[in-house]
C-alpha cells in the first residue's frame, strides 16, 4: 500500500513537472517537485522509505533528461535517507523546520548533482549559487505548502461534514 | 539491539544502493580518452600488474639487444633521414590540395543552404529537472527524425534532437549547460560560438579581440557545427563587457521565448556533416 502510494506521488511529481517546467522555465525560479516529493515521503515514512524513493525518482527523472543515468539517483538516495534520519531523529512538524530541512536537501542535492557532472567533466555550470538558493528557496515553500495542505485539508472535510450534520439536526 | 539492528540493516543498504549508482554512472560515463569509466579503472588496475610481470622481462630483453642493437644503428639513421625528407614533400603537397578543398567546400556549402525541408512538431513535454533545458516533441525516427537535426521556431532557432524514439523526441534547447552553435554578428560578420548557460540568456565565446560587436546587433546561426543550416536567427546581443581591448562578456538573448513555445520546425534536409557520421557536434559533451 505504501510502495503504491510512493509510485504514486513519485508519478505525479515528475507529470507536474514535466508540464509545469517549461512554464517557468527562466532559472532562479525552478522548481524541482520531485525532489520535494522524496523529502515529503523519507520526512513522513523513514530514511529506507525515503532511500528507495529517492533511487526510484532520481532513476526515472534521469531516464527522462539527456544526462548520465544514475547522477541524479544517487543525489536522491543519499537526501532521501539523510531526510528520513532526520525525520525519525528530530521533530520535524512546524513550518519553520520544514522549511530549513527541504532547503537543506535542495543544497546538498544540488552539491552532490552538481558536484558528479563536474568531477565527471560532463557539464559546466558557471558559479550557480544564486540558481541553487532560488530553487532551495522555491522547494521548500511547496514543501511546506504541501505539508500544510496535506494536514488539514482531512481536519477541513471532517469539521465540515460535522457541521452539515449539526444543520440537518 | 533490534533498533540497531535495523539502523545497520538500512546503512548496509545505503552503501549497497549508493555502489549499485557508483557503478550505473561508471558504466555509462567516458573518461576523456573515450572509454567508459568502469573499463578504464577495470583496465587500469589490470594495466599495472601487466606493466610490472614485462617491465621486468623488457629490463632483461633490453639489457640484450642494446649491445646486439647499435652494431646496425648507423645504417637505420641513413634510411630514417631519407624517409623523412620524403615524408616533408609529401606534407607540402598534401597543404596545398586541403587548401583546394576548402574552396571547393566553400562553393558547396553555398549549394546547401537553400531548399531545407521541414517537419512540423508539436511540444508534449519539458525536462523532468530544472538541471536541464530540454522540450519532448511528437515526432520521432517513424517521421525521420534523427539526431543532431536542427530544430527551429518562427523566430529563431530553438535547439537540437538529441534523443529521438519512434514517436517522439528529445530536443536540447540552445539554453541547456551543454549546447552550443556557431554564430555570426549579422552586420559585422564577426564569428563566434554561441553556448547556453542553463539560464535564459547565451553567452557568445571564441570572439577575436578586432570584431566588432555592439549592443543590439543580431546574431545569426554560422553553421559551422554542421548541425544548424546557416543564417538563422539566434538572438540579440544583450550585453557587451570588455576588458582593455578583448571581449570579457557577451550575452545575448535569444529570439526565441522558450517559456511559451507551442510548436516548432525540425529541419529534416541533412546538412554535408551530418551525412558523414561522426563529425556533426552541436553539444558540449
Amino acid at each position: 500500500m505504501r510502495a503504491a502510494g510512493v509510485f504514486l506521488a513519485v508519478a505525479l511529481a515528475v507529470a507536474l513537472q514535466t508540464t509545469l517546467a517549461r512554464f517557468v522555465i527562466r532559472g532562479l525560479v525552478a522548481v524541482d517537485l520531485v525532489l520535494v516529493a522524496v523529502v515529503y515521503v523519507a520526512l513522513t515514512s523513514g530514511p529506507v522509505t525515503g532511500l528507495l524513493t529517492g533511487t526510484f525518482a532520481g532513476l526515472v527523472q534521469d531516464a527522462l533528461t539527456t544526462g548520465v543515468v544514475g547522477i541524479g539517483g544517487l543525489s536522491k538516495t543519499v537526501v532521501g535517507f539523510l531526510a528520513g534520519i532526520i525525520g525519525t531523529q528530530f521533530i520535524v512538524t512546524q513550518p519553520l523546520p520544514r522549511f530549513v530541512v527541504f532547503f537543506g536537501a535542495t543544497v546538498l542535492h544540488a552539491i552532490i548533482y552538481i558536484g558528479l557532472y563536474v568531477l565527471l567533466d560532463l557539464r559546466h555550470f558557471g558559479t550557480p549559487v544564486a540558481a541553487v538558493a532560488g530553487q532551495a528557496t522555491g522547494n521548500a515553500v511547496v514543501g511546506v505548502v504541501a505539508f500544510q495542505l496535506v494536514e488539514l485539508l482531512p481536519g477541513a472535510v471532517e469539521r465540515r461534514r460535522a457541521a452539515r450534520t449539526r444543520l440537518r439536526r | 539491539m533490534a533498533v540497531l539492528d535495523i539502523r545497520q540493516r538500512s546503512g548496509y543498504l545505503f552503501l549497497a544502493v549508493i555502489f549499485g549508482h557508483i557503478l550505473l554512472i561508471s558504466a555509462q560515463v567516458n573518461s576523456r580518452t573515450g572509454v567508459p569509466v568502469l573499463e578504464a579503472v577495470t583496465f587500469g588496475i589490470f594495466a599495472e600488474v601487466q606493466r610490472g610481470v614485462s617491465s621486468g622481462i623488457m629490463g632483461v630483453r633490453r639489457v640484450w639487444n642494446g649491445y646486439v642493437g647499435l652494431r646496425g644503428l648507423k645504417s637505420e639513421n641513413d634510411s630514417l633521414k631519407r624517409q623523412l625528407a620524403d615524408a616533408q614533400v609529401a606534407l607540402q603537397a598534401q597543404r596545398a590540395l586541403a587548401d583546394r578543398s576548402r574552396g571547393l567546400e566553400q562553393l558547396l556549402e553555398m549549394r546547401d543552404r537553400s531548399d531545407l525541408r521541414m517537419a512540423a512538431a508539436e511540444i508534449i513535454g519539458a525536462a523532468a529537472t530544472p538541471d536541464f533545458r530540454t522540450l519532448t516533441i511528437d515526432k520521432g525516427t517513424r517521421d525521420g527524425l534523427r539526431p543532431d537535426m536542427a530544430v527551429i521556431a518562427p523566430a529563431g532557432v530553438v535547439g537540437r534532437i538529441v534523443m529521438p524514439s519512434a514517436r517522439a523526441a528529445k530536443v536540447q534547447l540552445l539554453i541547456d549547460r551543454n549546447a552550443a552553435a556557431g554564430a555570426i554578428i549579422e552586420r559585422s560578420r564577426a564569428q563566434g560560438v554561441v553556448v547556453g548557460s542553463g539560464e535564459d540568456r547565451l553567452r557568445m565565446e571564441n570572439v577575436s579581440e578586432a570584431s566588432d560587436i555592439v549592443v543590439g546587433d543580431i546574431v545569426v546561426t554560422s553553421g559551422i557545427e554542421g548541425i544548424y543550416p546557416k543564417g538563422f536567427i539566434i538572438g540579440r546581443v544583450d550585453t557587451v563587457e570588455k576588458n582593455g581591448p578583448s571581449y570579457r562578456t557577451i550575452t545575448v538573448k535569444p529570439a526565441v521565448d522558450f517559456a511559451s513555445l507551442e510548436e516548432v520546425l525540425v529541419v529534416v534536409t541533412p546538412t554535408p556533416a551530418r551525412e558523414a557520421p561522426g563529425e556533426a557536434g552541436g553539444g558540449r559533451e
